[in-house]
């Protein structure tokens, strides 16, 4: 019983930290960009100030429906996240998280822009890249475990990094898509890559784009939470060690965005299922064998 | 508390400038100016943007695309006229595709002088540019709305002629 107040208080401070985190994340991306750049950057805060900013302007809608999308959007990573946080099920999260992205990408259909409708394309091209490599880390944790219950990964003998080195290294590949970083920025970019004007989110303004800010902001913390799942076991010091490991990652994944130019979308796809194969698949054929 | 001096959102466009300007406008977001510092943001987006910032005159081909963009925004808006061109026409005022400077085509709040522009000039344009920003927000804010468009609406658009009438 009260390992299930646990979970609950979990996944409740999951719905009111995530925001504040995801956001001081963005900034702290947003300084260190600058500096990568040679440049001071924006304040810390300046991502909340972006949002509140949105709230305030004028609102226009090119149909009824937009809204209700993008709000589904919101609603299913939060959903997903609190799947997440109170240790439930991996293999409900992975397709809660699609649900969310289809959801963006009947939004960005929904209007008939020709950006949008280009990005909702980009966007269903990039769902389709990482979408093998996620459902490989919950078949890796499966089999390296036994079970998709978060928990009991969680409490685990070991870390899940020393049986699933290649479902790691596949996981971080498409962690830049979802984080929509450089080189795989295709559907929608923070920078000013204009050929798209901006994507998927071309047609949103004020508070609809602030809610798919804010539901980026959910999606990067539990993505992050996907990385500390490979170093924490039931040792009480490994938490340090998941949280050490997601830093890094996101460091990694700023460096990479600051590093690289768009690529195009063939060489998304070969490229994210290339890494899928080779490292994810044979890493799954491995622990099977040793099964 | 607003928040809106301090996240503006910026588009450009080009008119018909030399490119002088356009390569200032540019300039303020190279690491010398950064004015990602103030929350400045490039957008490219007219559906984004709070500032529209213009260089080089219009001409009887982007007086649409000028007024498109402009009424694409999202209020609270502010037109920040970058150069003497987007002023006046500038030293090309006599062409005979030059209409004048874009506040024949848009509503201008800002005038930023200078034959390029500098980069300091520029961002002192888009702060004070901040201040109309914030007054129109305020208006947004109390429901006056129809107040705030009335205030934002576009010029009668002006005759699109090729030819000067003292040249004809």
């Amino acid at each position: 019983m009260s390992e299930l107040m646990n979970n609950l208080l979990f996944g409740i401070a999951y719905l009111i930290l995530a925001p504040v985190v995801g956001g001081l994340l963005a900034g702290c991306d947003r300084i260190i960009t600058a500096r990568m750049q040679r440049r001071v950057g924006p304040p810390l805060l300046q991502p909340f100030y972006d949002v509140l900013k949105l709230t305030e302007k004028q609102e226009i809608a090119v149909n009824l429906i937009q809204d209700f999308y993008v709000g589904g959007f919101l609603l299913f990573v939060m959903i997903s996240g609190i799947f997440f946080f109170t240790r439930g099920d991996i293999l409900l999260v992975v397709f809660t998280l699609t649900l969310a992205s289809v959801c963006l990408i009947v939004a960005a259909y929904s209007s008939n822009s020709p950006y949008s409708q280009i990005g909702a394309e980009r966007e269903l091209i990039q769902t389709m890249s990482y979408e093998p490599m996620l459902l490989m880390v919950a078949i890796g944790f499966y089999l390296a475990t036994g079970t998709f219950s978060l928990s009991e990964i969680m409490h685990g003998h070991a870390a899940g990094i020393i049986f699933l080195p290649g479902v790691f290294l596949g996981l971080v590949y498409i962690l830049g898509i979802k984080f929509r970083k450089s080189p795989f920025d295709l559907a929608m970019s923070h920078h000013a890559h204009q050929e798209l004007i901006k994507g998927t989110v071309t047609e949103f303004s004020g508070k609809t784009l602030a809610m798919v800010e804010v539901a980026h902001w959910y999606e990067n913390i539990f993505l992050l939470g996907f990385v500390y799942l490979f170093f924490v076991w039931s040792a009480g010091w490994s938490i340090l060690l998941g949280l050490l490991a997601c830093a890094v990652v996101f460091f990694f994944e700023i460096l990479v965005d600051n590093c690289c130019s768009r690529i195009k979308w063939q060489a998304l796809l070969k490229s994210t299922w290339l890494v899928s194969l080779v490292a994810g698949f044979i890493n799954l054929l491995i622990l099977m064998y040793m099964r | 508390m607003s928040f809106m001096k301090k996240s503006p959102w910026v588009i450009h466009y080009d008119g018909s400038s030399c490119n002088g300007c356009d390569i200032e406008v540019l300039a303020c977001l190279t690491p010398l100016y950064d004015i990602e510092r103030f929350g400045i943001v490039n957008t490219g987006n007219p559906k984004h943007a709070d500032i529209f910032l213009v260089t080089g005159a219009v001409n009887a081909q982007n007086v649409p695309v000028v007024r498109q963009i402009y009424s694409q925004m999202p209020e609270p808006k502010v037109v920040v006229a970058v150069g003497a061109c987007a002023a006046s026409g500038g030293v090309f005022h006599d062409c005979y595709n030059i209409i004048g400077g874009v506040d024949k085509a848009i509503p201008v709040d800002v005038y930023v002088p200078g034959c390029a522009a500098r980069p300091q000039a520029i961002i002192d344009g888009v702060v004070q540019g901040l201040a109309v920003l914030e007054a129109k927000r305020k208006l947004l804010a109390e429901g006056k709305l129809e107040e705030l468009e009335q205030k934002d609406q576009l010029p009668p658009l002006p005759p699109q002629t090729h030819v000067k009438e003292d040249q004809a």
